[in-house]
């Protein structure tokens, strides 16, 4: 139990420090503009990376969690709002789980 | 509008979060009760590391009864590109938000939070909006993980799986658009993918790379490459 709540205090602030301090620091740099451009692009590469290849299991069996996604990516396509787009999505899980499994 | 509206509409906004935060947490509370882990640990994880995966790769760990030192090492690795993101946001939000309120903020940024706050238009930005989004993620997150340990499997089977893709489509949802407006966004995410499928398909020595490692190197190589072909263009 000891060892459970030092090993919880270890990982939040492993978790916690990398949040926080560049949060802190770049908040008060005026960088030049190559690295302004390059932080811009971050939100747009990092979301790539955490989407792909994840989103091919993101279902147990595969194919359902495709068919999600295409069609929330046909969704975005059309600039559905986000609810849309989610819900679509969950919506074409399920239905896919009903019918083919 | 005041900071009661603003986080109003951060509450609203991050529903999509919330939504997709309930099944990983009731599966997380699910499979750590599995393996006796204590209740309170468990929630107490959730409330204070508040991080999916790693707390995940705790529990894995914890079952093959790994020591914590290397436990907590596997986390800070899973957690580096936290790095990159807050430090983009740092950017993104420094003259939008009072910098007292950094610490705070930054405890509740996660992937999919850092996500939304950074595809929200600059008009929208503020701190208000900013905690409701974190709040209501935050929430879901601890809520859900208390439903798995006391309550177990609360949704049926097929519902759990089917918002599984939740925060995907959310991903999609806020990336799909911008690629379709800007020819940067576009070029930047599809070598992003491009390095994503060799990282995870190509030549050992990289499939072998923790996803924690693969993330950064996707995210540096495309990002510098974008800011190095679009020196003089728009975003």
């Amino acid at each position: 139990m000891n060892k459970l709540i030092l090993l919880i205090i270890g990982m939040t602030l492993v978790t916690y420090l990398p949040r926080m301090l560049p949060m802190l620091l770049f908040s008060q740099l005026d960088l030049p503009p190559f690295l302004v451009k390059f932080f811009k692009f971050i939100p747009y590469t990092a979301l790539t990376a955490l989407i792909f290849p994840a989103v091919l299991n993101a279902t147990p069996d595969h194919w359902s969690g495709i068919f999600g996604a295409l069609l929330a990516a046909l969704f975005a396509l059309r600039e559905n709002s986000l609810f849309t787009v989610v819900f679509s999505s969950i919506a074409a899980v399920l239905c896919w789980q009903l019918f083919f499994i | 509008m005041n900071f009661i509206d603003n986080f109003k509409e951060g509450l609203k906004r991050g529903i999509t979060i919330a939504l997709g935060y309930i099944p990983t947490a009731i599966t997380f509370g699910l499979i750590a009760s599995s393996q006796a882990v204590p209740a309170q640990i468990s929630i107490l994880m959730s409330a204070l590391v508040y991080a999916g995966a790693s707390q995940f790769v705790a529990l894995n760990l914890i079952k093959l009864d790994t020591g914590i030192i290397s436990i907590i090492l596997t986390t800070f690795i899973v957690n580096l590109r936290h790095f990159l993101m807050t430090a983009a946001l740092g950017q993104r939000i420094k003259d939008k938000v009072d910098h007292k309120w950094m610490p705070l903020l930054a405890f509740g940024i996660t992937d999919e939070s850092f996500s939304l706050i950074s595809l929200t238009d600059n008009d929208s930005l503020s701190f208000g909006f900013i905690l409701g989004i974190n709040l209501i993620g935050y929430l879901a997150w601890v809520i859900g993980t208390i439903f798995g340990v006391y309550l177990g499997n609360v949704l049926p089977e097929i519902i759990q799986v089917s918002m599984k893709i939740a925060l995907y489509a959310m991903f999609i949802g806020l990336l799909v658009p911008s690629m379709k407006r800007s020819k940067p966004v576009l070029f930047v995410a599809v070598l992003a993918l491009l390095i994503s499928a060799l990282l995870n398909w190509g030549p050992a020595f990289l499939t072998s790379l923790a996803q924690g490692w693969k993330i950064i190197i996707i995210t540096i190589i495309s990002s510098t490459a974008g800011a190095c072909y679009f020196r003089n263009e728009e975003v």
